[in-house]
């Protein structure tokens, strides 16, 4: 673990839908490199938090650290310049663009980005398929070109929300291959996911969420002894 | 004498003549529409208004500065895509959140206002504008006398047209305003301006329509209403193309023109209704358009 001041860092987040308080204090931090992973079962704000955190959600409390800039003013379409790219949990593939529209579609905000080269080699499914319309690839390769997009943008931070959902064995163990290539170019991850098995062969370290709340956080050596908690935890 | 379906060619290429070019008052027109309505979700109910104005640009410019057609072939549209750029930014925008019928609303009583005001400095009858010196007179095609003004106003719009459809569908701007159409959110979250691309667009649909004005001021008179007795017809042509759909617009702006102008060539009375009459059906037999995604 590093010791010096994490790239995000997150305290007494909370955030609404209209009336309903759907976070009630979040702290956590992902530190320079790391890939962290949210884990809990359905509806407890996993993803609430991470829509809280590049700002979709604008009704929100607490403290939203970047990069050492104070988050929680910024406007969403500025979020992105700091250096955070989100990839939603629905992926978000445009059905009237191309492949390739949707893949240069984020503007390149900083260095140290991925090359459109570098991306095809990474995914050569998306280059083959690069003036089909988006949404005529499958679940898998829409993730793959879900995720390329940001590679591109020299982002910082990653957050990605459940990229394994509904997706068959091979293309799980696909994705999980690229964030691990990705970690060893440095990126730092935050995952959300409830494929628990997946997480453990990405993540440094885990927060298990409940009720809008941090209720746990260890590191992937911790997790042999934690099993037995996370079960009843995650309901697995 | 030559007949077609027992009509005098020279009458039926005629009528096809005028249906061809009210076409492309409709093509322009409904492409500025379905361009607001695709990307705003706005009905924009002041189009015949910011056309009107566009060619009240033209006529104000000429009596008030001496600025001719073809400087005001460029200002007009600029002033009327910059005045409505400011609408949106200051009322418009506010109104976003609310049901999309406030909107319309806005719009509507807008184009009330506007027009209302026209009519109360000008009067209801038409100012003339004079067909620019270069485009005066015309080709003698044998079959029919062709003003050349009206042979400029055709192929002035299918440039128009074909340059808005490859600056949406070909070029990065597009590709941001298709996604912003599709998912304004996420576009934002990769660091996209969206408020001022939706600004943009509304500027950018109305000045269609305020060049399209300019273009028809030589054609018809320059009046108040001009804008008013054309929306409907345009209304009727973006519900036939496929709400939001540019193509759609554009393909069945021409073809309905055409088609008005058969119309009045076979059958006369039935002219004023045909457009109602087709779009009538269109929607019973298919109500997301000819060329609409089916929502």
């Amino acid at each position: 673990m590093t010791e010096s001041a994490p790239l995000l860092s997150v305290r007494d987040l909370n955030a609404w839908y209209g009336e309903s308080h759907a976070l009630h204090g979040i702290d956590l931090d992902v530190h320079q490199g790391e890939t962290v992973t949210l884990l809990g079962r359905n509806g407890v704000g996993k993803t609430t938090a991470l829509r809280s955190i590049v700002g979709i959600i604008r009704k929100r409390s607490g403290s939203i650290r970047f990069d050492g800039k104070d988050m929680l003013r910024v406007p969403l379409h500025r979020t992105a310049r700091h250096g955070i790219g989100y990839v939603p949990e629905e992926r978000g593939i445009f059905a009237t663009l191309t492949v390739e529209e949707n893949l240069t579609l984020p503007p390149v905000i900083a260095k140290g980005g991925m090359t459109l080269a570098e991306i095809y080699q990474l995914f050569p499914n998306l280059e083959e398929r690069r003036k089909s319309p988006g949404t005529k690839l499958s679940g898998g390769e829409q993730q793959m070109l879900a995720m390329a997009r940001i590679l591109r943008t020299g982002a910082k931070l990653l957050l990605l929300d459940e990229p394994t959902e509904g997706l068959a064995p091979v293309i799980i163990q696909r994705i999980g291959e690229v964030l691990l290539t990705l970690k060893q170019r440095g990126m730092t991850i935050l995952l959300v996911e409830q494929n628990f098995r997946f997480a453990s062969k990405v993540a440094d370290r885990f927060y298990v969420v409940d009720h809008g709340k941090v209720i746990d956080t260890f590191a992937v050596e911790e997790l042999p002894g934690r099993m037995a908690m996370l079960n009843e935890a995650l309901g697995v | 004498m030559t007949t077609i379906f027992d009509v005098p060619i020279q009458a039926f290429l005629g009528q096809l003549l005028i249906g061809l070019i009210n076409g492309s008052f409709y093509a322009m027109l409904s492409l500025g529409l379905a361009i607001i309505f695709g990307m705003l979700k706005i009905i924009n109910f002041a189009h015949g208004a910011q056309y009107m104005i566009g060619a009240f640009a033209g006529y104000l410019l000429l009596a008030t500065f001496g600025i001719g057609y073809w400087p005001a072939l460029l200002l007009a549209p600029i002033i009327v895509g910059l005045c409505s750029a400011a609408i949106e930014r200051l009322a418009l925008s506010r109104l976003y959140n609310l049901d999309h019928l406030y909107s319309l609303l806005f719009t509507f009583g807008l184009a009330l206002a506007l027009e209302g005001a026209f009519r109360y400095y000008y009067g209801s009858s038409g100012q003339p504008y004079a067909v620019p010196k270069e485009l005066a007179g015309g080709y003698n095609l044998g079959f029919m006398f062709l003003p050349k003004y009206r042979a400029w106003v055709v192929l002035a719009s299918l440039a128009i047209c074909i340059s808005s459809w490859l600056l949406i569908e070909k070029t990065k701007l597009g590709a941001y305003l298709r996604a912003a159409t599709e998912n304004p959110t996420l576009v934002r979250t990769f660091g996209i301006n969206v408020p001022l691309l939706l600004t943009f667009t509304y500027g950018m649909g109305a000045a269609l329509a305020g060049l399209a004005g300019i273009l028809a001021a030589p054609i018809y008179q320059v009046s108040p209403l001009m804008g008013s007795n054309l929306i409907i017809v345009v209304f009727a042509v973006v519900v036939v193309g496929g709400m939001g759909s540019i193509l759609g617009a554009i393909i069945t702006g021409y073809l309905l023109g055409i088609l008005e102008g058969l119309t009045k060539v076979f059958y006369p009375e039935a002219s004023n209704i045909v457009i109602f009459v087709i779009m009538a059906i269109v929607l019973l037999v298919r109500p997301a358009g000819l060329m609409g995604r089916d929502a």
